[in-house]
Order: C-alpha cells, then sequence, then structure tokens
C-alpha cells in the first residue's frame, strides 16, 4: 500500500507523526512517502492512499480511523473518505504552476524530480534566459512585485563599466555575484513560502541554480527563518541531495554552492537589505537605496534577492515556455498568484488562482465565509502592514493594481479573515506596537512614530482630546508614509488609517468625527 | 515530546571557543555562531561576548548590538521548557487572545518570564507559519495547531509527566 502523509509544518502540528506510527505498527510493509501539504488546511492532517491510477483522500484523519484507512473494504465506513484527491473541489477549481507538483510528490525524492528546466537553461544563453523571463511578466512575489527579469538582467549586467553597453554576462568582468532567496516569511497570514520549501524544495533549488546561471552568480544562499525549524530540516535534507546528485557544486556545465543560513526572530529582516545585512552578520538595519542590492548587494556585489516563490516559478516558465505564463492573469498582472486564506475562515487554504477573482468571491465562494458563523466584518490583505478592509469593498479584483487604487496591497498574497468579534480599534493599536517592536531604529518616523502612534491611538480610544489626537495620528501617519526608509514604517500607517476610515465606532467615534 | 530534545547544556568556555573556532571562516559568521551557541547553551551568555569580539577581530560593541538586535537570542538560560504563543493577526482572528490569557495564569507569568521553580519559560512569537490551523502554539520547538485553552492543559500535563506524544 502507497500511503502519502504530508510532513508539512501545519500537517504535524495537527497530528501527521501521530499517524505515520500508527501505520507503522499496524502495517509494518506500508510504503509511507512523505509530501507536502495540497493546502486543504481544513482538511490536515490528510493521508492520501494509492488505488490504481488515483490517490484516494481522507481528512482530517485521527488515529482511530488508522485501522479502517488501511482496509480498503472499510473506506466508506470512515467519516473522512473524501474519494479521489482530484475531484476535489477546491483543488479542482485552482489553477496551480508554482504549486503544481506541492502535495503532489514525495518532496525529497530527486530521483523524481527531473531537473527539465534546469537541463534545457543550461544549452541557453544568458540573454535567453533572461528574456524568457522578462517575457513571462513574472514579478517577484515578496509584496513589492519588481519585474523579475527586469533584475536579473540588472545584476547581470552589474559591474561593467560605465556607459558600457555589454549585454551578456560572459562578457562581464569576473567578480562575485549572489543569488540570495528570501525565505523569511514573517507576514502573519502567510505560509506559501514555507509550503514551497517543505513540498517542492528542489523546484526552489533549480530556479536558484538557474538565476544563477542567468546572471553569472555561483553562490546562492537561502535565508530562511528560525521560526520555521521544520522547514530548515527538510530543505537541508534537499541541499544535501542536490549536491550528492551534483546538482549543486562543481559541475561540467556550471558551478552553483548553496547554503542555507537562519535568521533569528527579527522581522524586518525580510526587507531585502536589512535580510543582507543580516547575512554579513550584522543588526538587520535597512540600508539606503541606492545603490541597489543588484549593483551593491550581499558583501557589496551584485546580488539578486527574490522570494520563495519567485524563484520557485522560474521552473515552469523554462520548461512551459513564457507564454504559457503570460497567458494567465490581468493586465500587469500576469501568471497566478498563490492566495493564502487564513484567519477567522472555513476553509483555510492556499489557493493558487489566476489574478483577478473578486474578494468577495475568495471568502465567500471559496473560503465558505467565517468560521464562526458570524457575520464578517474585515480582512486584512497583504500582511500586518496592509490595510483593513470591509463588507463595502469586497467586490474589488484581487490585482496588484486594483487593490492599490483602494490603499490596499497584495504583497506576499496572505488574507486574514475577522468576523464581527474584531475590535478594529485594537487592531490598529497593534499595527503601530508591531512596528515599534520590529522597527530597525534606523530612521525617525518608524523608530519613534509607531511609539507615539500607540499612545495617541489610547488617548483617542480613552476619549481624550479627540479632536486634537486625530489630527496628530493623521500627521504621524503622513510622516510615516512619506518619511520612513523602508515599508516598515512606511506602510505600518495603512492598517491604521484604513480601520479608522471604515470602523470609526470601534475607536468610539462618528463618522463625521473622523472625516473631519 | 522527548525531554532529551530540549536540552541544553550549562555554558562552557571551551565548548563555546570550539564553536566559534570552527564556525569563524565563514563568510558573515557572526549570525551563524550566535544560533549554533543559543541552541547548544539555550542563551547566548554575557561571557561569550569578549571571545566573539576576539576572534572575529571586531568591536565589543558590534557584538552586543548585534545580539540585542535580534528578538530570538536570549540573555539568560531558560527554564525547562519554552513555550511560544503566536500573538500575530491570522492567531488573533481565533481567538488567541483568550489562549494567552488562560496561558499566563495557567503558569502564573508574563512574557518573556521564566517560572521560580525554573521549569517553564513563556515567550511571544510573531507567526509560525501555522495560520491557517490556529492559533499557534510552540512547545520546546515543537509546533501544535488549532489550541485551545482546554488542549493546552492537557499537552502541560504531558509534558509533566515526562512526556509522551
Amino acid at each position: 500500500m502507497k500511503i502519502y502523509i504530508p510532513h508539512d509544518s501545519s500537517s504535524i502540528a495537527l497530528g501527521a507523526e501521530g499517524l505515520v506510527t500508527e501505520i507503522k505498527t499496524l502495517m509494518p510493509e506500508a510504503e509511507i512517502y512523505r509530501n507536502g501539504s495540497r493546502g486543504l488546511y481544513w482538511l490536515e492532517p490528510m493521508i492520501e492512499i494509492e488505488d490504481g491510477d488515483q490517490r484516494i483522500a481522507f481528512g482530517p484523519v485521527e488515529k482511530k480511523d488508522i485501522p479502517a484507512l488501511l482496509n480498503k473494504e472499510d473506506w466508506q465506513s470512515l467519516d473522512c473518505h473524501l474519494g479521489p484527491v482530484n475531484e476535489i473541489p477546491e483543488l479542482k477549481k485552482q489553477t496551480r504552476l508554482t504549486f503544481k507538483n506541492c502535495g503532489k510528490i514525495d518532496a525529497l525524492s530527486i530521483e523524481n524530480y527531473k531537473f527539465m528546466a534546469l537541463k534545457k537553461s543550461v544549452g541557453q544563453s544568458s540573454e535567453q534566459i533572461i528574456e524568457e523571463i522578462k517575457k513571462s511578466g513574472l514579478r517577484g512575489r515578496g509584496g513589492a512585485a519588481f519585474p523579475t527579469g527586469v533584475k536579473w538582467e540588472t545584476v547581470s549586467n552589474a559591474a561593467l563599466p560605465t556607459g558600457h553597453k555589454w549585454n551578456t554576462v560572459y562578457q562581464a568582468p569576473a567578480g562575485q555575484k549572489y543569488i540570495v532567496c528570501n525565505a523569511d516569511e514573517g507576514d502573519s497570514g502567510s505560509f506559501a513560502d514555507r509550503m514551497i520549501m517543505e513540498g517542492d524544495p528542489y523546484s526552489l533549488i533549480e530556479g536558484m541554480i538557474i538565476a544563477g546561471i542567468a546572471v553569472g552568480a555561483t553562490q546562492g544562499y537561502i535565508y530562511l527563518r528560525s521560526e520555521y525549524p521544520n522547514t530548515q530540516k527538510i530543505l537541508q535534507h534537499a541541499v544535501d541531495n542536490a549536491y550528492e546528485s551534483n546538482y549543486l557544486g562543481k559541475t561540467d556545465k556550471y558551478s552553483f554552492e548553496l547554503e542555507i543560513r537562519m535568521g533569528a526572530e527579527s522581522y524586518i529582516c525580510g526587507e531585502e537589505t536589512a535580510l543582507l545585512e543580516s547575512l554579513e552578520g550584522k543588526r538587520g538595519m535597512v540600508r539606503y537605496r541606492p545603490p541597489l542590492p543588484a549593483i551593491e548587494g550581499l558583501f557589496g556585489k551584485p546580488t539578486v534577492v527574490n522570494n520563495v516563490l519567485t524563484l520557485a516559478s522560474v521552473p515552469f516558465i523554462i520548461s512551459e515556455g513564457a507564454e504559457k505564463y503570460a497567458e494567465l492573469g490581468e493586465g500587469r498582472s500576469k501568471g497566478t498568484l498563490p492566495i493564502q486564506l487564513s484567519g477567522n475562515i472555513k476553509y483555510p487554504g492556499l489557493y493558487e488562482l489566476p489574478f483577478g477573482l473578486t474578494l468577495r468571491e475568495l471568502i465567500y465562494d471559496i473560503g465558505g465565509g467565517t468560521a464562526s458563523g458570524k457575520p464578517f466584518k474585515a480582512l486584512q490583505a497583504g500582511g500586518p502592514l496592509g490595510a483593513y478592509l470591509p463588507e463595502e469593498e469586497l467586490d474589488t479584483p484581487i490585482t496588484y493594481e486594483d487593490l492599490a487604487d483602494i490603499d490596499a496591497m497584495l504583497g506576499h498574497g496572505g488574507i486574514v479573515v475577522f468576523d464581527e468579534t474584531v475590535n478594529m480599534s485594537e487592531q490598529a493599536r497593534f499595527a503601530m506596537e508591531f512596528c515599534s517592536i520590529e522597527s530597525c531604529g534606523k530612521c525617525t518616523p518608524c523608530r519613534i512614530g509607531s511609539v507615539r502612534g500607540v499612545e495617541v491611538i489610547d488617548k483617542i480610544t480613552s476619549g481624550i482630546e479627540i479632536d486634537m489626537n486625530l489630527d496628530l495620528l493623521q500627521e504621524l501617519c503622513d510622516t510615516m508614509l512619506a518619511g520612513s526608509l523602508c515599508g516598515l514604517g512606511g506602510m505600518a500607517p495603512y492598517p491604521v488609517i484604513s480601520a479608522l476610515k471604515y470602523f470609526p465606532k470601534d475607536f468610539g467615534l462618528s463618522q463625521q468625527q473622523v472625516a473631519a | 515530546m522527548s525531554k532529551t530534545e530540549n536540552r541544553v547544556n550549562p555554558w562552557d568556555a571551551d565548548t563555546a571557543r570550539d564553536i566559534i573556532e570552527k564556525l569563524k571562516s565563514m563568510p558573515g559568521a557572526l549570525l551563524p555562531i550566535l544560533n549554533r551557541l543559543q541552541d547548544e547553551f539555550g542563551y547566548i551568555a554575557k561571557e561569550t561576548i569578549p571571545i566573539l569580539a576576539e576572534e572575529l577581530n571586531v568591536s565589543l560593541a558590534e557584538v552586543q548590538g548585534t545580539i540585542s538586535f535580534y528578538h530570538g537570542y536570549r540573555d539568560k538560560a531558560p527554564g525547562e521548557h519554552i513555550i511560544r504563543i503566536c500573538r500575530a493577526e491570522s492567531c488573533q482572528a481565533n481567538n488567541s487572545k483568550d489562549l494567552i490569557e488562560h496561558t499566563k495564569d495557567k503558569l502564573g507569568i508574563d512574557f518573556a518570564e521564566t517560572s521560580s521553580d525554573n521549569k517553564y519559560t513563556l515567550e511571544p512569537v510573531y507567526c509560525l507559519g501555522n495560520c491557517a490551523c490556529g492559533p499557534s502554539i510552540e512547545i520546546d520547538k515543537k509546533l501544535y495547531g488549532r489550541m485551545t485553552p482546554d488542549k493546552f492543559d492537557d499537552l502541560l500535563e504531558d509534558i509533566n509527566k515526562g512526556g509522551k506524544k
């Protein structure tokens, strides 16, 4: 019997290891494979059993279900029997490109992962690879949505004498360049990076090697947050396997070294320049830009810093072609977006969908509404620095541009849902508090503004000199928005301003008071 | 959870020097060294700072400044069990507030404190990546999802029994 049990952190958190032990005890001859999660988290721990040419899913599985699970005749008697995994509607509705392997494959089996894109890239020139990435319209999935091909081209061309129009890395003067993968997935409500690293780690490794070949970098680092110890274990295993199979290290076609570096619990280290400082073994202080990391990055050398999902999307684009990727999505939001839906929601999980779905479709048609069954009140999109949106904004399509139009953002694709029990003044206060805890301290608006922000919100909610303090809060937010060095101070006001704008009652205020 | 999994060793200068010696030639070595030291001892002892400064040829201030920057580094030895609760938004949406209050009451300590019997250290954490299965809690580096006050009490009992699971 071939049985797939996810080693995804969340599956383990819900008891997957206990199920593995139970199966091994009851059926020592069972072949157990460890896959990633399919992202249908309300069904975790979800087990799949191979039955002919399909896989039958069960979830959420409890220990007491195992005896029946191991006997095909008893399957129908199980409440957790879900039928063929490919027929699960929530999975069927998705367009999986970046996550096409996640949950499907034995995550650490390097024999089954063919590195097809890498094999194709080896025969291509630097320009060809970069051109393909540019044509695909791939934009950085970390949050800033910068065109990936343009970034690669800049690094590829970096270190050329000023004014020289050489275009290829082969012609570039020798010198160290780096590929850095930003795996410091700190936004609450984000777990797509973790899922890829646990469920399809070789796609990330392959993406990084291709990036290395494209820009002429021979050293890569994955900067992984220390809050992900299970991910670290799996990813390290994958890197070791890739070295053993000679995909990493010196090969006859290319040379690429890869090392995993762990962070130490600092949200700001997800900001790329702070991340580079941290990789250099220093305080994670944000750097001034310019120079861009693409010109002067890690240890002062040209560096590509890309998010996990960005790099893991590269193999699909290279092997299937840029057109296939670009034909999905809308306008400048090309391809698919792995949306992570969590918080108070009935069907939390990872949904990879083409851009353009509305928030309402996401929350109700896909997410099934709130988990508590109480009315929806707000959602926060794009992490702790993203705006809170109320019911009346739910018809907004999920694209970078449409969300930007209402001062909201997509960020890393995390969407957290709240029911009516949430008090939005507490959420606004938390945004400022979080910023004060995580500020690197380099610039004043962020370092001091966030502390003052907490105090001013407290005064407003306590009814102290409300009009004056509202003006003060507005001024403070403006200063932070315009005067901060990076996105932490520069975006922390969004959750505050949006909470105040849409939910004045939670601050003890009337609509008129806020509008004034 | 086995006790040995979380066991740390008492601080010892020779072991610290060995660790530093082994890793110091890495580019950007300070974080990998600090991470390794904390794995070994559970915290970064003050005594390590001058050794680090000397071996890496940086100032005491640079070492101290780096250690204090990161929330992950402890400056004193933690209790026998480290309990960490997620404070971030997705867990908030699933009422982590009650879980946090309950845990503090049950253990009789606040965040960043260690119980007087040296048994528990309680720490806040900002997202464990288990957002779709929150509220989340981590005990001795093991993650637990869909946590409730009742389930927490059961877990605590298991730990105190010397722990199966």
